[in-house]
């Protein structure tokens, strides 16, 4: 469903409305290409296409919320939308007043498409499959549109989207030496794949040598921007809400408390002005452009939705209450002095599996996983098995980290639980003086 | 077919507008297609909360949709789309005959070797008490008494009480006379109570928080999610208060809901095949499981016996037959402590050559089939809770789990739990806060030392595990009663 038949379609609805009813609807609509590949070869290929109707039926300080899937065809997809617009306005007599209900009485219009240039899957996967001959290779392709809508019965019309691809793999020595790499964005170009998956052959020719194991305890580590996105997952996990702060459940609660400080060189941001996802809410609202969640060290602003917003008295600046488009500073080390100012320790790659070991502490747990190696005298020397962390990141991003890098690596998210993500993180790599490995 | 509702009728329908008129069944297309399925999956679901006494938005879901599978030649594809007119099926059934061109050019095994089924089948949850049989207001209002009955203490910084309800038909139509309709219905309820004081936040949950199975509204009394409330919340006020859990060895009594995950994590997930054929080794991992172990690997102690368990009434995923059209029967995995077979479906068993599970599951209409848990169920052994915890000198027992982590070969893990209590001298003692343990899998269940007996089994599960590319989030069932491990690593939080 393309943006004229969906406001087409809104406008049919919002017809509907009856005396001092509102009316928001909101669209999700994707079209994409699955290609699961494993040993260089397709395990498992396909298409998905789906469209799922949001709305939310307000009536004086009542709502009710609902959705369903649309078919693609106008006169069907009315005659659903209309069908679930009657079962909400069965329910709303019988909810209460909701004393958050909060929207935009302001009617909105924008509309962004990002446009790419895509290959068919097909010609993508023989072109990948070629050029990895001999590795074994396991991996998704992720290719099309996704795309958000939303009218209202107030005059709002907002519309994003965006066709991209993403490919996500790695490659195997054996048991669990690996690489990982991505590739994603909006313009396919072979030669950018040819040249990382020359870069994963070299790293897998350190990798063939043999496995050091270390025992537990502090060692010095670079935590490549991979590495990084995942302790940013963390922080995202109830770092920045409202919500969270106000009912004292964020690990950030000692930050924001001003009890704690990260590295004063540690500037974090909500960056929606890049603009992979969509600048508005479900609400009707516009998202902030920026928002600075740690300044120097020090806690920021939260991200606020529009309940919360409404429920402690604050500016709605965010869709959800976590980072979708984080953004932190770069540093001054440049990448290619890494190895020589780690000296000796750990080049992580990537993490894996991370939870909270203790909120209160902002402390986290979670594994080493592809590409990372044991670093000697500013060389690798072995790829390393993997280890455990406990750790805080009160150290890791404060008094043990040393530097950040200068380059950053913009990622964009691949993952598909709820559709193909938009999300994404622009973020250097970190030297930190410590980190606890456990197990 | 018995029991046929609406949706199912509606679904059948479909199904035979498809096979009809479909591409599948033209001649030239059918010169094609060696085999296809359909499945239709229909769902309605709706959730209500209250919290802090406000009831937050009810939300109302409708979903339908189809996926496509065909087998042309060497080569398999998949269309899945929610348009399920003859001309959105038949789209659908195109573009997976592209796909499986592409698979039958570059594919990893041939694709006549995927499962055709002919099977009939069909399954229903076990419902008491039907969802429509109380008032949108009745159940808002047994949402408001649990959230104000976690109201005991200023010191409670959030309260929240939630009741939600999905109802899945499927029904798996294939080119062979397949005819699968399955009907599975579930209620789930929870209540969370978040205490805060001098810089320490706890929250306990509780009232079927984490212990869903399918059924109606008899899930509610069956619960606690009214009775709980207040327990639930003096128990968050009491780990604010008490001391961390100690730094050290010591043994170990688990609680069937921190059970629960201990089986998921470090039994179901390294015994699915399609980890072990290094399907998932970009996203989940792979296994520290080989194939070579079956039938002779010690997995665990002579007390350790897991099955593979469709069949158990109300467990979250019984089902007669698994996505790709399997039947499914109860099978063990470990016995006697020793590793008998994989979680594998059809498929896997033939590349991997191993006998597996009926688990090739998909987590809606728009994701295919993989290689899933189900039910993954801890049996029985003798004596109850006291027994274990009076065979204990020096130990922890832990209740709930709320945090989860484990390497990609699922061997090193580390579980966190809600609650701690000591254990000295054969009795149980003070709370304990932040209860941490880690181990090594291939260690951990060679240290079982007691498994609580039939009376003590409780059968929950889990509500989001996720796996796959691309990323699919299901229900898992794990049925356990508490057990005994000895000699294991335990700690606390702080910095």
């Amino acid at each position: 469903m393309n943006q004229e038949a969906f406001f087409a379609l809104a406008d049919r609805l919002l017809e509907r409305t009856q005396d001092d009813e509102l009316l928001f609807a909101n669209l999700d609509v994707e079209d994409s290409d699955f290609v699961r590949l494993n040993q260089n070869h397709v395990r498992q290929a396909g298409s998905v296409r789906s469209a799922g109707l949001g709305l939310t039926l307000i009536d004086g300080s009542k709502q009710v919320e609902g959705g369903c899937e649309l078919t693609g065809s106008a006169d069907a997809d009315l005659a659903l939308a209309l069908s679930l617009l009657e079962r909400l306005r069965e329910r709303l007599p019988h909810v209460p007043d909701d004393p958050y209900l909060h929207f935009s009485d302001t009617p909105m219009q924008s509309s962004r498409a990002i446009a790419a240039d895509l290959p068919d899957a097909a010609e993508a996967i023989a072109t990948l499959t070629d050029q990895a001959v001999g590795l074994d290779l396991v991996g998704i392709w992720a290719s099309g549109l996704i795309g958000d809508g939303l009218a209202s019965s107030i005059g709002h019309r907002y519309w994003h989207q965006s066709e991209s691809f993403n490919l996500d793999w790695s490659c195997y020595l054996d048991r669990d030496k690996a690489v990982k790499d991505a590739y994603s964005g909006f313009a396919w170009d072979p030669l950018q794949l040819a040249q990382r998956i020359n870069r994963q052959r070299e790293r897998l020719q350190i990798m063939a040598r043999p496995q050091r194991r270390i025992e537990p305890g502090r060692y010095r580590a670079f935590l490549a921007p991979a590495a990084m996105q995942e302790l940013m997952d963390m922080l995202a996990w109830g770092g920045f809400g409202l919500r969270d702060h106000r009912t004292r459940q964020t690990p950030l609660l000692a930050l924001a408390n001003g009890d704690v400080a990260l590295h004063p060189r540690l500037n974090m941001t909500e960056a929606n002005e890049r603009g992979l996802a969509a600048g508005f809410t479900a609400e009707g609202f516009a998202k902030a452009e920026r928002v600075p969640l740690i300044n120097s060290g020090r806690f920021g602003q939260c991200l606020v939705d529009a309940r919360s917003a409404k429920e402690y008295g604050a500016e709605v600046n965010a869709a959800a209450e976590y980072p979708e488009a984080i953004e932190v500073a770069a540093g001054d080390l440049p990448a290619n002095d890494v190895l020589a100012r780690l000296g000796t320790g750990l080049y992580i790659g990537n993490l894996w599996y991370c939870n909270w070991s203790d909120r209160n502490s902002c402390r986290v747990t979670g594994m080493t996983r592809f590409g990372t190696f044991w670093v000697e005298d500013g060389q690798i020397a072995a790829p390393l098995a993997v280890m455990r962390f406990d750790d805080s990141l009160y150290r890791l991003l404060g008094d043990r980290l040393e530097a950040l890098t200068r380059e950053r690596d913009l990622l964009l998210s691949a993952e598909t639980y709820d559709g193909r993500s938009s999300d994404s993180a622009l973020l250097p790599g970190a030297l930190v003086s410590g980190i606890d490995l456990t197990l | 077919m018995k029991h046929q509702t609406e949706p199912l009728s509606q679904l059948h329908e479909i199904a035979a507008g498809f096979a009809a008129t479909s591409p599948a069944t033209t001649p030239a297309a059918t010169a094609g297609a060696d085999y296809w399925s359909l499945r239709l999956v229909d769902q309605t679901s709706e959730g209500l909360a209250v919290r802090d006494d406000v009831a937050e938005p009810s939300s109302l879901g409708l979903s339908r949709g189809g996926m496509v599978t065909v087998v042309v030649g060497a080569g398999i594809g998949y269309g899945a789309t929610n348009d399920l007119s003859p001309a959105g099926l038949t789209a659908a059934f195109k573009r997976a005959c592209r796909f499986a061109s592409l698979h039958d050019r570059l594919g990893l095994f041939d694709a006549r070797q995927y499962p055709r089924s002919a099977l009939r089948a069909e399954f229903r949850s076990p419902v008491a008490q039907p969802w429509e049989s109380w008032t949108l207001q009745d159940k808002l209002a047994v949402l408001a008494k649990a959230c104000a009955g976690l109201d005991v203490d200023e010191r409670i910084v959030e309260r929240a009480a939630w009741l939600g309800h999905q109802r899945s038909v499927q029904l798996l139509f294939t080119s062979d006379g397949g005819e699968i309709a399955q009907h599975w219905e579930y209620v789930h309820c929870g209540l969370s109570a978040t205490a805060h004081a001098d810089g320490q936040t706890q929250t306990r949950r509780g009232g079927g928080a984490d212990h869903a199975q399918q059924g109606g509204l008899e899930r509610i009394s069956a619960s606690g999610l009214v009775d709980d409330a207040a327990l639930v919340a003096s128990e968050a006020i009491a780990l604010v208060e008490a001391p961390e859990c100690p730094t050290g060895r010591r043994d170990l009594v688990l609680l069937p809901s921190q059970m629960t995950l201990q089986i998921h994590e470090s039994i179901g997930h390294p015994l699915e095949l399609d980890r072990i054929l290094g399907d998932e080794r970009n996203y989940a991992g792979l296994s520290f499981v080989t194939p070579d172990m079956f039938g002779t690997y010690r997995y665990g102690s002579s007390l350790l016996n897991v099955t593979f368990d469709p069949d158990v009434p109300g467990e979250l995923v019984s089902y007669a037959a698994d996505d790709d059209g399997t039947p499914a029967r109860r099978v063990h995995l470990i016995r006697d402590g020793i590793l008998e077979r994989p979680l594998g479906g059809a498929l896997s068993q033939h590349r991997s050559r191993l006998t597996g599970t009926a688990n090739a599951r998909a987590c809606d209409w728009d994701r295919p089939p993989i290689d899933r848990m189900a039910n993954i169920n801890l049996e029985p052994g003798e004596g109850g809770l006291d027994d274990l915890i009076a065979r204990v000198e020096h130990g922890v027992l832990l209740d709930t789990n709320r945090s989860w982590s484990i390497d990609d070969s699922r061997n090193k893990f580390q579980f966190g739990c809600e609650l701690g209590r000591l254990i000295e001298d054969g009795e149980l003692k003070g709370l304990v806060r932040n209860p941490s343990y880690r181990g090594i899998s291939a260690e951990f269940w060679r240290s079982l030392d007691g498994v609580g007996g039939a009376e003590t089994l409780e059968v929950r599960g889990v509500r989001n595990c996720g796996k796959g590319e691309p990323n699919q989030s299901v229900f898992v069932g794990h049925a356990s009663p508490p057990c005994l491990f000895r000699d294991v690593e335990v700690f606390g939080g702080g910095l």
